[in-house]
């Protein structure tokens, strides 16, 4: 890590800068310092790193199953390992990467200053719980090492509980690890928004980040212990043959999916309600525009939590569930598009005579309202229940989760990445490059994704290893997409690698941002805040101007009536 | 679970010198009472957690119970009801005792808080030693999951089993083939080793006449009717009503109550460590929140345990 | 919440449990079950009132202690409709049944699953 000695901060109050700034980064020192630490912002960029490094993972899986899919038949590796490799994207991208992104990484870092809070609730748990998700990461390697595993990353009966790959064991145990990592990230979060909020923070004047995290970590806690229970049923059912999933011992294997699902429809929020959280912020501070509708979006967010609980049987429609309840799942998965489509308008009508600065987190705040409305319409298809027997188990189903799983739920944590690099590395990263990263990005996607939807609305089954000739040109556009975009991805780890080196100091304010967190400088102190920060409205962005001297915004607090109460002590 | 206790001393170490006069605030939070609150409601999450953890279980337990409502009221036969009766009972007082050692750490009686706790521990040993005897029993009689409960209800089936090629059979299968044979019959040293083996083959030791009386009805005439190869009392092989996947029952049983056994052992360690930091003077009525913590944990533990009693001991 | 209450709390459990088993040997048809999971309802409750404290202390952790019920009804409702509302087989029986039949009507089918045990 760079040493960052020049403050920033003092400046506004005309002071002489003190020779030393204490931050997060230096203030302990010493590998000892970072693998026991109890600071949440540490604990966050340790989360980032092993994230980014789980999706180097996930995406050369993903570039490996697009390349073998580039003509039919054999072209890298057999059926069976072509089995392992889409399982393997599948399980480290949803359960190493995307549910953890942004809560466990972004959200540690963000949350607690946000809030304007020292630290989440509990900072030895918060801890416990990095250290269970390398757990379960290890445990997945070593499932690698047993022979690995070709279950796909749902895990179905009968086929997990028969298949002869050895892995199988070792990889539920790192899921179910990963669970508690997860519900113990979330219960440190509810307890820290509940608890920790400093006088003048109510719940109406937190930012919207807040709120969806909020949303998320209730899911997180709900949710999780059911998968918890499933995949411990899983491994009894795998060991000792209980026979409860087996139908020729009088058990029931649409049980399973019930099982599943009802995680793993929620874990979808989980991924994509934070993601919408980071946007309401990014798409506001970057407009410079107050967000329209707080409590629309707010409330929204709660009832996409709510609505999660609610839908799950809507993966299983073709699975042998009755009639009775596909019409019910049908009907109540519909209803979840109101709050969805509630966000997207109220984004839009931010963004509307607001004064725009194409930054590179804002490109990318811009392309999650594309990406996600194609993702969401065409969930439509999906969850109309004559539509999705001809779609079922196609590329359309691929197409749209990768829409609202990736082109959302990971475009909006690379959104936030980038608008919280500054103040998590003190360091400014190349606008010109960021951008155009941005564009391959954007452009490499749709042209693999959209593809997909064409394979899949003509037929084409999702998970297959060999194909009708028919089908090649879609394969082999979708297969030049993938590499697009892969270079997009390479080219943003070589320019933000290359800002921690030779970037410019970051401002405290860079964006114009109203929150606490760009109150503090960049990159935080150890404690966040020297005295308890008092409380604006954090999407009045008339109180914040430019200030040629520092190269970033401050806030005039002549200018905001609510700061000069007599109270106000800074 | 120690985690969040753990957390509320993390100052100790490192931010001692932040002017607080509390030894137990921790830096991050500005008063005793907002850490205490804050502790509570981890604790209620962690609860809600552990509710639809076993949640998952109850659910299972309604759809095997609705799909098949004979194997339950048949099986529930086959436990205890004075040994649950008598453990349900015990669980409460425990409970009891933990709700009482809260009530003295708040009142400020740390050695009939601590008295409390071990009548509690005691609770607990109690609960498990009884849970022992249950289990053994039923493992002796073969009252266990799965494919190793099964049982062949015909001769035809039964010899088809004994050619070895039931691929479902997996557990255990030294252990049943050792219990399915009388030590003291002296025939037993002409079972091949590699028979032992194989459970599947084990079960062809018994002769079909003692599986069902429907079996003894299809002997053929003039066979000498053998006794059974051991003599545990009623045992289920010889029950013509069995229904069949009895083994289900078994299957959940262990399930849920050897989660709550589990659970049951957390929460004694939870106990062990209240009672040795009692011991050292370290609660009182201004710092108790561990003891607090640890009281719901184990409440909790009692709750389960008071629907899974009527839902297994208790069918009609 | 004296002493005494806490102690009332668990005699109160304790008669509970000798009414809910003595319950079990009373014939009232279906009716046995509910009388079971309604009388254990009250004792999880009053444990949960009273010796979890939720009488005396913040609505937010009932609130969420119940929510967590109420989505483990919400799984058992759901999945138990669903249970009972499975489509008619479409070839009648159970599974090595519905193999028989397919066996009959195409007996040169690979088969995939191979039943190990009759019903």
């Amino acid at each position: 890590m760079s040493t960052i000695d020049l403050p920033h901060q003092d400046d506004q109050q005309g002071r002489t800068p003190a020779p030393v700034v204490d931050n997060y980064l230096t203030y302990t020192r010493g590998i000892k310092s970072w693998i026991f630490t109890l600071d949440h912002k540490r604990i966050g960029v340790m989360y980032m790193v092993s994230v980014l490094v789980s999706f180097l993972v996930g995406g050369t899986f993903a570039i490996l199953l697009r390349t073998e899919l580039l003509p039919p038949g054999k072209t890298i590796v057999g059926a069976d390992m072509y089995n392992q490799f889409f399982t393997l994207h599948g399980a480290i991208m949803v359960f190493l990467v995307i549910i953890p992104s942004i809560p466990a990484a972004l959200g540690n870092f963000v949350l607690p200053i946000m809030l304007g809070a020292k630290d989440v609730a509990f900072p030895r748990l918060n801890l416990f719980s990095y250290w269970l998700w390398i757990a379960g990461a290890i445990c997945a390697v070593v499932s690698l090492l047993m022979g690995g595993f070709d279950t796909g990353w749902t895990f179905y009966t009968p086929y997990s509980t028969t298949t002869e790959t050895g892995g199988v064991i070792a990889v539920v145990t790192g899921v179910f690890i990963l669970g508690f990592s997860s519900i113990f990230t979330g219960m440190n979060f509810i307890v820290t928004i509940h608890k920790l909020r400093p006088p003048g923070m109510t719940w109406f004047r937190m930012p919207l980040f807040l709120w969806s995290i909020y949303a998320t970590a209730m899911i997180q806690v709900l949710a999780t212990p059911v998968l918890a229970i499933t995949l411990l049923l899983l491994i009894i059912e795998r060991t000792l043959n209980i026979g409860v999933f087996n139908p020729s011992m009088g058990g029931d294997p649409v049980l399973f999916q019930h099982f599943f699902w009802f995680y793993s429809h929620p874990a979808v929020y989980i991924m994509i309600l934070p993601a919408m959280g980071i946007i309401s912020d990014v798409i506001a501070v970057h407009s410079h525009r107050h967000i329209f509708g707080y409590t629309f979006i707010a409330f929204s967010s709660i009832a996409i939590a709510v609505f999660s609980f609610l839908v799950w049987g809507h993966h299983m429609f073709t699975s042998g569930q009755s009639p009775l309840m596909n019409t019910i799942f049908s009907l109540i998965t519909f209803s979840v598009s109101i709050p969805s489509a509630i966000k997207v308008f109220n984004w839009l009508a931010t963004l509307y005579k607001g004064s725009i600065s194409l930054n590179t987190a804002m490109l990318y705040g811009l392309s999650f309202i594309f990406l996600f409305t194609i993702g969401g319409l065409t969930g439509l298809h999906l969850g109309t229940l004559n539509t999705d027997i001809h779609l079922h188990d196609t590329y359309f189903v691929v197409a749209h989760f990768h829409y609202v799983m990736m082109g959302s739920a990971l475009i909006a944590m690379i959104a936030g990445l980038h608008h919280w690099w500054p103040k998590m590395t003190g360091r400014m990263y190349s606008e010109f490059w960021g951008r155009i990263g941005c564009l391959l990005v954007f452009i490499g996607f749709n042209v693999t994704f959209f593809t997909q939807f064409m394979l899949g609305s003509q037929g084409m089954p999702r998970r297959y290893y060999d194909y009708l000739p028919e089908y090649q040109v879609y394969h082999v556009i979708s297969t030049i997409g993938s590499y697009v975009m892969a270079l997009g991805f390479v080219l943003t780890a070589v320019y933000l690698l290359a800002s921690i080196m030779f970037g410019r100091r970051a401002p405290a304010n860079p964006w114009g941002g109203r929150s606490l967190e760009w109150q503090c400088t960049s990159p935080p102190p150890h404690d966040n805040f020297k005295t308890t920060p008092r409380v604006g409205n954090c999407y009045d962005f008339s109180a914040v101007v430019w200030d040629e001297k520092q190269q970033g915004y401050v806030v005039d607090r002549s200018l905001d009536p609510t700061l000069n109460e007599p109270a106000d002590k800074a | 679970m120690t985690e969040i206790h753990a957390s509320n001393h993390a100052h100790d170490e490192e931010h001692g010198d932040h002017g607080h006069h509390d030894p137990h605030l921790a830096h991050h939070f500005e008063t005793p009472a907002q850490q205490f609150d804050s502790g509570k409601l981890g604790m209620w999450l962690f609860l809600a957690t552990e509710v639809l953890f076993f949640g998952g279980l109850f659910v299972l337990y309604c759809i095997l119970r609705y799909n098949h409502p004979e194997i339950f009221s048949y099986a529930s036969n086959y436990l205890d009801t004075v040994m649950g009766g008598v453990n349900t009972c015990v669980l409460i007082l425990s409970s009891l005792t933990m709700a009482l050692a809260v009530r003295f750490a708040q009142i400020n009686k740390p050695k009939w808080m601590v008295i409390c706790l071990v009548l509690t521990l005691l609770g607990a040993v109690g609960f498990l030693v009884i849970k022992y005897f249950e289990y053994t029993h039923k493992i002796h009689d073969h009252l266990v999951w799965g494919s190793t409960f099964y049982v062949p209800t015909s001769v035809e089936e039964a010899e088809k089993l004994g050619g070895g090629e039931n691929p479902v059979v997996t557990t255990e299968p030294a252990a049943v083939a050792a219990d399915f044979v009388d030590p003291s019959d002296s025939e037993q040293e002409l079972i091949p080793d590699s028979l032992m083996q194989k459970p599947a083959t084990s079960v062809s030791q018994i002769k079909p006449a003692q599986m069902a009386p429907g079996g003894i009805a299809s002997m053929a005439e003039g066979e000498p009717v053998v006794e059974p190869p051991y003599s545990s009392g009623a045992n289920h092989l010889e029950d013509a009503d069995m229904p069949p996947n009895t083994h289900l029952f078994f299957g959940i049983y262990y399930c849920m109550t050897g989660l709550h056994g589990v659970h049951v052992l957390i929460g004694m360690a939870l106990i062990v460590w209240l009672i040795v930091r009692g011991l050292r003077g370290h609660f009182s009525h201004k710092y108790y929140t561990p003891v607090d913590l640890g009281g719901l944990y184990w409440h909790i533990v009692d709750l389960i345990w008071i629907f899974l009693f009527p839902m297994f001991y208790l069918i009609h | 919440m004296s002493p005494g209450i806490l102690i009332g709390t668990g005699l109160a459990l304790l008669v509970l449990t000798v009414l809910t088993v003595a319950v079990r040997y009373i014939d009232v048809g279906e009716f046995n079950i509910y009388i079971a999971i309604g009388i254990a309802v009250v004792k999880a409750t009053l444990v949960a009132l009273f010796f979890m404290h939720l009488r005396w202390d913040r609505p937010f952790n009932s609130l969420f202690f119940v929510a967590s019920i109420a989505a483990v009804v919400l799984m058992i409702v759901f999945t138990t409709m669903d249970t009972a509302q499975y489509a008619p087989d479409v070839i009648k029986g159970n599974a090595p049944e519905a193999q028989k039949t397919l066996d009959e009507l195409a007996p040169d089918a690979p088969v995939a699953v191979k039943y190990p045990y009759g019903m």
